[in-house]
This record gives C-alpha cells, structure tokens and sequence, in this order.
C-alpha cells in the first residue's frame, strides 16, 4: 500500500477544503471499500481525510414528511431505523441484502453510494481497464462478462454500479446532499447521481473534487407494497446479477428499478405505466436499448423474471 | 510556491492524529490510544496499520486471524464499540478512543465464555482457523437479534425478530469456514441464545 498522511477535521466544510487543497487527497469513512482497493493498490491516495467525526450519523424528520439521513449513518442503523423499516422498507430490505454483517456494521450511507464497481478486470491490475487506468482499454468487452452492464454502456466500459442501496433510493426518488470546498451546499437528486460511464468511465458519479456528502433526503413515504429483490450467485453476501426495487400499488400502479445491468441504477419512468399489464411489457421499455455480451444476455430474462416475482410477491 | 504547499500540508493535519507530512513513498507515523480486552493501548503505527495487524503484530494478540485480508471471510472478526466489524477493513489510527474486544477478551482457557464452551460442546470447528472470528461474530450476532436488528431473512419488519436457524445462518455469511463446520457452528450458538433466554426469563 502506498503511504499516506491522514487527519481528522472537525466540520465538514473542514473536510471538503482539505480534500481540495491536498493533492491525491480523499475521503475516509467505513474505508470497507477503499481500504480494500488500497490495498491491491487500485487507489493509491496520498492523504486521507477521516470523517468519521463530523457527526453526520443522525436521522432527522424533514418538513417535508421524509427524513433526513446523514451521510455517516451506517447501513446497519439506516436498515434497522423503525421509521425506515415501516415507511422505507424498500430501502431497509435492500440494505439488509447486501454485503455482511459486520461490513454493513461499518459500511456508511455516504460510502455506500460511493463504492467502486467490482467489476472483475477493474480488480485485476494485470489487465487493461480504463475505469482504473484511463486509455488502456476494457478487458471486460472480450472477456467473461456475465456480471457485467447491460444496458447504458460503452464501448469503454460495460462496468455496473453493484451496490444495492441505491435501488431503492432510485425508486424511493431520494436526493443527495453535499457541501463543497468553499462551504456551498447543493442538491443532486439520484438519478443524476451516478453517471454513464460513456468515454469517461473512471468518473463514477457528478460530484466535483473535494465535494462531500453530508445526507441523503428521502421525499415523504411513497404508499405502496415495498419490495426488493435480489438474485445472485449464492443465498447471501454477494452482488446481485439481478434485482429489482418495486413500489406497487394496489391500483396496479408503481414505480421499478433495476439493479446489477448498469453504471447506475436503472429506473426508466415512461415504463411504469405499463406495469398492470406485467413484467414483460415492463422490461421490454426498460431494457429497449440494451446491448448485452453473450456472456449476460440472460440478465434480460433475469430482470424479466425478477420483476414478474415481485408483481406475483405484490398480490400474495 | 513551496513553502505554500508545505504550510497547507502542516495545516492539514492537525495534532490530536499525530501525523506528519509524507514525503513520497516514506512511511508516516500516527498515535493512537484504544483500549483492548480492557486493557489501555497506546501506540505509534503506520498510518497504513489495519486494525487487525496492530493487535497482531505490534500487540501480540495473535487470536483474531488473518484470513483474506479484503473482508471476504470474517477470520479477523473483532467486536468494537459493542459492533462486530472486519479488523482487516479498518484502519489502527481510525479508533482513537475506541473499546475493543478480540477473542482474548472473551474468554481465557480457564474461564471460556460461554459461546466459546459451546462451540467446544458442539464441535463448532475442525481447523481452527476461523474459529476466533466466527465467535466473535456469534456473540455479536446474539446481542443484534436481542437489539431487533432485522436480517435478509426476517420476514416481518416490523416484528420482533426471534433466534432462529435462517436467522443465525443468514447473519453468519461474512465467515466462512472452509471445513464446513457451519451447522455445529449454529447448533452452538442455538444453545447460547437458549440459555440466554432462560436467563432472560429467571
């Protein structure tokens, strides 16, 4: 691992300016993904800005009916908060679906919509990947790629976002919050969050450099049968290849995301509308531009599948 | 331009982390003071020193295991602040302050804590190797379902959450055992939150 210098500011304005002005600077919090990457030496920062401190661990009511989760609350306490769990519970099942026990004992809010893919060539620091090294090339494209994006990537990058969190946020319409170096607070709402990965790929999401997150806003409680589900390659702790977060209606009604085939979280609006006449004729909108390899075109059938369980699950 | 640099490097670390600035490639030293099996620490690490290492190598409690290292196998379970967390994912300098428990602190040879008799009792192990970390994380994972903390497998969300063999094998996936000692393993800690219950109810 490289060596690095480390403090501990005491505000997050504090912390946003110290990332700024430190060259190869970040962030720390639960470090369960970061010290991970350190230490294959995928990221290499020369400082660290531990932020463990800055209080940001509570969940407070909004005025608007919903709540406000700081950035450090940890998925843990989020999964487990009462208010979440009877209003929220998409999110608490999603959260409660990923990783493990004593990851998600550390694991933050924040960190959480900030992992890296793990995308098997991102891993493997032998192979070309331009998420990790920009310009050297995508060994995932020829590669085995059954875990892999298939809708809304490039020809640089077929990467997925493989958190589970963020799902449910996407469908929950949650917005993020930030504050940057010169203390300016500003609001990404989740869709526009995390990027495409297009000629970019190593840009995960739109925040700026130094910009740091401070909560999550979840809109008031969306009326509806909270569903997520998740298949993957064992019954726990692992990534999904598929899942799906569902809002459903009684009235037939609803609103669906789709994890595990893209750089982000894949929601497409216009779709929901035909979610009373069944999956298919869902995910046939939701998935019209994919380009699945040969190794994941069955995540099409998958998401297909997942979702028709989930319209089943609603009427159970 | 220098001496700009240097002044906002110096600025950027203030003393209570102990850090002084890197030059590229050297190590950087911090302090930091936890306590561990109620023992006061202080030590002078690395920056880079996991949680894990500095009990092992520099504290000598050779109990909590090096499995992975990535947080993929629960060897170097540790209980801080009351949580189970991986010791390898965590860095020394991070837990200023903090109380720790490894499996030293739970029991000793001559006085076994209680789920460390069961998983003698039950044959919870073969190898031994992830043995620490799955008690660690047993004794952890009792104390989360008394708490009502909920599971993937918890089929109401707004109901208590009882002790149950989904519950402990779903809440048991971050260790793994090679030997494959998993339903001793639960049989162990099924006995433990038995006798916790009867406690509850005396």
């Amino acid at each position: 691992m490289r060596s690095f210098t480390y403090e501990r500011p005491g505000t997050p304005a504090e912390a946003a300016a110290a990332v700024a002005r430190t060259p190869e600077a970040k962030f720390i919090a639960g470090g369960t993904n970061l010290l991970d990457l350190m230490k294959l030496q995928i990221e290499t920062p020369a400082h660290l800005v531990d932020v463990n401190g800055l209080k940001l661990d509570t969940i407070e009511p909004t005025p608007e009916g919903g709540l406000r989760v700081g950035a450090l609350v940890r998925n843990t306490d989020l999964a487990a908060d009462p208010r979440v769990r009877k209003d929220y519970a998409v999110l608490s099942r999603a959260l409660l679906a990923g990783a493990s026990g004593q990851l998600r004992n550390r694991a933050t809010t924040a960190g959480n919509l900030l992992q890296r893919t793990r995308c098997p060539y991102f891993y493997d620091t032998a192979q070309p990947c331009n998420k990790r090294r920009p310009g050297s090339g995508c060994a995932a494209l020829d590669g085995i790629s059954r875990t892999l994006a298939v809708v809304g990537s490039s020809e640089a990058c077929i990467a997925t976002h493989p958190g589970d969190m963020a799902v449910a946020m996407r469908v929950l319409d949650a917005t993020v919050e930030t504050i940057d170096a010169k203390g300016a607070a500003r609001s990404i709402p989740i869709a526009e969050f995390h990027r495409l990965p297009g000629d970019r790929p190593e840009v995960d999401t739109t925040l700026q450099a130094g910009e740091l997150i401070t909560a999550v806003t979840l809109p008031k409680p969306v009326v509806g049968t909270h569903i997520y589900r998740k298949v993957r390659d064992r019954a726990s702790y692992a990534y999904a290849l598929v899942s799906v977060a569902a809002i459903l209606g009684k009235d037939g009604s609803g609103r669906v995301a789709f994890g595990g085939v893209a750089h982000k979280p894949w929601r497409v609006e216009a779709a929901e509308a035909d979610l009373p006449r069944g999956a298919k004729a869902v995910t046939d909108t939701v998935f019209a531009d994919a380009k699945p390899t040969h190794h994941n075109a069955y995540k099409l059938k998958l998401a297909e599948r997942t979702l028709g369980a989930a319209l089943t699950q609603e009427r159970a | 331009m220098v001496g700009a640099s240097a002044t906002a490097a110096l600025a950027a670390v203030p003393s209570a982390a102990g850090a002084q600035p890197a030059r590229t490639g050297e190590p950087v030293l911090a302090k930091v003071a936890f306590t561990m099996n109620g023992q006061r620490r202080e030590l002078e690490l690395d920056t880079r020193t996991s949680l894990l290492d500095a009990a092992r190598e520099h504290l000598h409690l050779t109990g909590s295991k090096k499995g992975c290292d990535h947080g993929q196998c629960g060897a170097c379970t540790m209980i801080v602040d009351g949580r189970r967390i991986n010791a390898c994912l965590t860095l020394a300098i991070m837990h200023q302050g903090a109380e720790i428990t490894t499996i030293e602190g739970l029991g000793q040879p001559d006085s076994l804590h209680p789920m460390q008799a069961a998983f003698v009792k039950h044959d919870g192990y073969q190898c031994g190797y992830c043995t620490p970390g799955q008690i660690c994380s047993g004794v952890a994972v009792l104390d989360e379902i008394k708490a009502g903390i909920p599971s993937h497998v918890t089929a109401d969300l707004t109901a208590p959450v009882a002790v149950t063999e989904a519950e402990i094998r779903e809440r048991m996936s971050g260790n793994i055992c090679r030997c494959g000692a998993y339903s001793n393993i639960v049989e162990a800690m099924t006995e433990v939150a038995g006798t916790q219950v009867t406690r509850r109810r005396a």
